[in-house]
């Protein structure tokens, strides 16, 4: 039976190629703008890291900052 | 325009980004299980009809982002707002995927069903033309530095490459080719299968929640940039 599914009548190697494919690049595409997202978060913090007392103050008015700090993807960083 | 305050998108996207992902992973999961196991084959085409559930949502999806970017580009143009060409870039990335999977998977049908893994026929060929304009949106982004004249050229591009949307939608009815007229309708009844319609339905859902959530993982890795530049102005 299993073999029968992987098969398809001889389409198998067709329809399960396409799905692969298909899956690989959102696997990919997924995983390149994570690390990207991710980067740059660790790149904000270095650079927030750096503000003087008073600048980071200033910087920590806004609420997308504290946000970027304290968020990572889908958890701290 | 209060709609498109960054902070409350930021804040929005980061939120819902989880519940979408882990959306998506369901419907795929659902899609999948109806496109490969409880869809019927097809009487001419056999069980190669299944490429048809990721085939066909990956070209809408791909035509419906090129088509928002377009549309957001000539806002742009109109009302100069930034957020707007920050929401068209981020959808790109997403877009351009969609139109490789449409080309690679098409081939991969194509081979079985009309015994060829390419043809200049006219529906792949401006495909192929769109997959060129994706190209050159994503790579305008990263060549040119100077930031009027890379949103000036994104657009432009944009706004030209729409002119093939509708050429790659009538193509089937314009010019002999190997593709079949449509076979799903809004205005009438379509000649599709209920049986084949659930789960290419379900598929085009799940395709469309991925390049959601690439679309705000994108949106807000460039509003982060930003705000990186802004803490060096500070």
């Amino acid at each position: 039976m299993i073999i029968n599914f992987i098969n398809m009548n001889g389409y198998g190697i067709y329809v399960f190629s396409a799905f692969i494919f298909t899956l690989i690049n959102f696997a990919g595409l997924y995983f390149i703008v994570r690390s990207q997202l991710k980067k740059e978060q660790q790149k904000f913090a270095k650079e927030f890291s750096k503000l003087d007392e008073q600048k980071a103050f200033e910087a920590n008015k806004q609420n997308i900052n504290k946000e970027i700090l304290l968020t990572g993807t889908f958890s701290k960083t | 325009m209060g709609l498109f305050n960054q902070s409350k998108i930021f804040l929005l996207t980061n939120k819902y980004q989880k519940f979408i992902l882990i959306f998506f992973l369901l419907v795929l999961s659902v899609g999948l299980l109806e496109a490969l196991f409880l869809s019927p084959q097809d009487y001419l085409q056999g069980d190669s009809v299944r490429i048809m559930y990721v085939h066909v949502p990956s070209a809408w999806i791909s035509l419906g982002i090129f088509s928002l970017i377009a549309f957001l580009s000539i806002l742009v143009f109109i009302f100069k707002n930034r957020n707007l060409i920050i929401i068209a870039k981020s959808f790109a990335p997403s877009g351009f995927v969609f139109t490789l999977i449409a080309l690679v998977t098409g081939s991969i049908w194509g081979k079985p069903t009309w015994g060829t893994w390419w043809a200049w026929d006219a529906r792949i060929t401006t495909m192929l033309i769109l997959g060129l304009f994706y190209l050159m949106y994503l790579l305008a982004w990263r060549i040119f530095e100077d930031r009027n004249s890379v949103v000036k050229i994104t657009s432009l591009i944009s706004i030209i490459g729409a002119i093939n949307i509708p050429i790659i939608k009538f193509s089937v009815d314009w010019w002999n080719t190997l593709h079949q007229p449509s076979s799903i309708k809004i205005l009438s009844d379509s000649s599709i299968h209920e049986a084949m319609l659930l789960p290419l339905i379900i598929m085009t859902a799940a395709f469309a929640l991925f390049s959601l959530l690439i679309f705000l993982m994108k949106y807000n890795t460039e509003l982060i940039k930003i705000k990186t530049k802004g803490l060096n102005r500070l």
